[in-house]
């Protein structure tokens, strides 16, 4: 009778003396103990930290410039809208919204589905607390493997920072297209340009030494608002950071520990400051670039240093 | 159940007062407004106790970010890059395991692992160093005129700065202030979804939307009613911080005066 007192299974390790676990110590214990599978997948966490934001900053970057565009537009309901998608998400918690937009998101897919490849149902699709649809609909496909889940989930987080950012994007853009000086835009009218030649090709280029203060504000906001993936399901560096650090028994692994949980958070932390720091450095390089021969109060400082 | 025997069951349950069973099935409408907006007690306590204490906090900050000594200079600037350049999210995730920690080691640390004052104390830093960072850009902008005046005078040290550099120093950040406080309030709602726990269910405004948005799996009703909680707390703030605006400013002509612009601060 009785379970065995340790798991037999033994994975195989990076450094050949991990073989004997329990017969470790000090660093060469903390060696092993760091690169356990698990672990692993905890350091590969990182990467979908990092994917997400080379995902999410030019989908974000496209939704504010179309945001922005729309709320300059003449025609009425296209500005209506864009002044909408901006001012929607200020005056509530962005928090609020990555909560809302998961499920609303997944719901209005499979609605969408449910409409396009199901017309023979006759059941109401919410049925008091269930959100009901063929099976057809499901997103994705109750066959489908794990991974595709996994992959549907990241890419509907993706979708819902692209949306959330976007319409900060939109606001920054908005302004720095009004804060182009009016008489660039009247000398090429002057010119015979048309409203699109004068837009694309005077005012965009032009526009993004006043957006850049704005995006790389909101750069840096984007990578704080990364661990909030947690929230949404994904099993990013928080998830891993709670269930690594959490006190392990001598039954369920072979590296026993007690509540460690506050060091794998200080590590995080370390992170987030340094990635921080380094976007600082590279934004501030960027902007000393844009400035350079603008007719801007940085742009004149420059001259005058350099001369 | 009428409206009215909802709101005497639920309008204080989030503070543990009245019915002690949360809805399970047939939610009314009546119902999530009523839990919703209980849990704002908890963001209005976190947001307006954070803001009162982290307002003298960051003042100190900011002037010891702009002293000359680095003894005092370097601590500011640390305490204002360790705060502002993680998120909110991994501070309370850290905060509470280290509060944790230490509770093993002195009982009287207990209670920082609940809620109303863990969380407090982390909010409570975190406005500090972006407040502190804001009152030391205004600091740097006092007008030149305004100090020399003061030396003229013969003001110096606690009444020179009391005096003549603080009100100029508030005037000055009052709009950027003003954002930085609703911005307070919005990152109140994280604290439910960060490792504190709810003890007994009893959650901010942010807690209980997503309870109904859990169990009725229909985000179309909670979230827009937290939403309209949230814009009505937004704009009694600004209606709040514009009338201290206009009377800091109030000495000077009406056209000098600093327009209250708002520039919402997103996520920490």
């Amino acid at each position: 009778m009785g379970l065995p007192a340790r798991p037999l299974r033994r994975r195989a390790a990076i450094f050949s003396y991990c073989a004997e676990p329990e017969l470790l110590e000090g660093a060469r214990w903390l060696a092993c103990y760091l690169t356990t599978g698990k672990h692993m997948a905890f350091y590969a966490s990182f990467g979908t930290v990092l994917l997400l934001l080379a995902i999410t900053a030019p989908v974000a970057l496209a939704f504010g410039f179309l945001g922005a565009m729309s709320a300059r537009s003449h025609i009425f309901p296209i500005n209506w809208l864009g002044r909408t998608y901006i001012a929607i998400v200020r005056g509530v918690p962005d928090i609020a919204f990555f909560l809302f937009f998961v499920i609303a998101l997944d719901q209005g897919f499979e609605w969408l589905r449910h409409q396009a490849l199901c017309p023979g149902w006759d059941q109401p699709i919410r049925q008091g607390n269930d959100f009901v649809v063929c099976d057809a609909a499901k997103l994705p496909l109750g066959t489908a493997p794990q991974w595709v889940h996994e992959t549907y989930g990241f890419l509907l987080a993706v979708l819902t920072f692209a949306i959330v950012f976007g319409a900060f994007a939109a606001n920054v853009l908005f302004g720095a297209m009004r804060a182009v000086p009016r008489a660039q835009i009247e000398t090429a009218e002057a010119y015979g340009m048309s409203r699109r030649q004068s837009f694309w090709r005077i005012l965009v280029p032009q526009m993004w030494v006043y957006a850049l203060p704005g995006l790389s504000n909101l750069w840096m906001v984007l990578i704080k608002a990364t661990p909030l993936l947690f929230l949404l399901g994904v099993e990013d560096i928080v998830y891993w950071a709670r269930e690594l650090g959490g006190t392990k028994t001598p039954r369920f692994t072979d590296y026993p520990h007690g509540d460690w949980r506050m060091w794998y958070f200080l590590a995080l932390l370390v992170f987030y400051l340094g990635f921080t720091k380094v976007s600082e450095v590279v934004l501030g390089r960027v902007m000393q670039r844009l400035t350079f021969g603008q007719a801007t109060a940085g742009g004149e400082a420059q001259r005058k240093a350099a001369a | 159940m009428s409206c009215w025997e909802t709101i005497a069951d639920y309008a204080l349950r989030s503070v543990g007062v009245g019915e002690r069973l949360l809805p399970r099935s047939d939610f009314t409408l009546c119902q999530q407004f009523v839990l919703i907006g209980s849990g704002m007690i908890w963001n209005v306590y976190f947001g307006v106790l954070a803001l009162f204490a982290g307002f003298f906090l960051a003042t100190a900050v900011a002037l010891g970010k702009a002293a000359q000594s680095p003894w005092l200079r370097k601590p500011a600037e640390w305490f204002i890059f360790l705060f502002r350049g993680s998120p909110l999210f991994i501070q309370f995730f850290f905060a509470y395991f280290l509060f944790l920690s230490l509770k093993q080691v002195a009982p009287v640390f207990t209670p920082l692992t609940s809620a109303w004052a863990g969380a407090l104390v982390v909010l409570f830093l975190n406005t500090a160093a972006y407040s502190g960072e804001i009152f030391y850009g205004a600091l740097l902008s006092v007008p030149k005129g305004d100090t020399e005046a003061a030396d003229a005078y013969g003001f110096s040290g606690w009444v020179r700065f009391r005096r003549i550099v603080w009100p100029t120093m508030l005037r000055l950040a009052w709009p950027a202030y003003t954002n930085e406080a609703i911005f307070l309030f919005h990152a109140t709602t994280l604290v439910y979804f960060s490792g504190f726990p709810a003890f007994q269910q009893r959650g901010d405004a942010l807690y209980y939307a997503n309870y109904f948005a859990d169990k009725t799996f229909n985000p179309f009703v909670p979230y827009p009613i937290l939403a309209g909680y949230f814009i009505l707390l937004t704009l009694l703030l600004i209606a709040l911080f514009g009338l201290i605006n206009r009377r800091l400013n109030r000495h000077l002509p009406q056209a000098r005066r600093a327009k209250m612009k708002l520039r919402l601060n997103l996520i920490r």
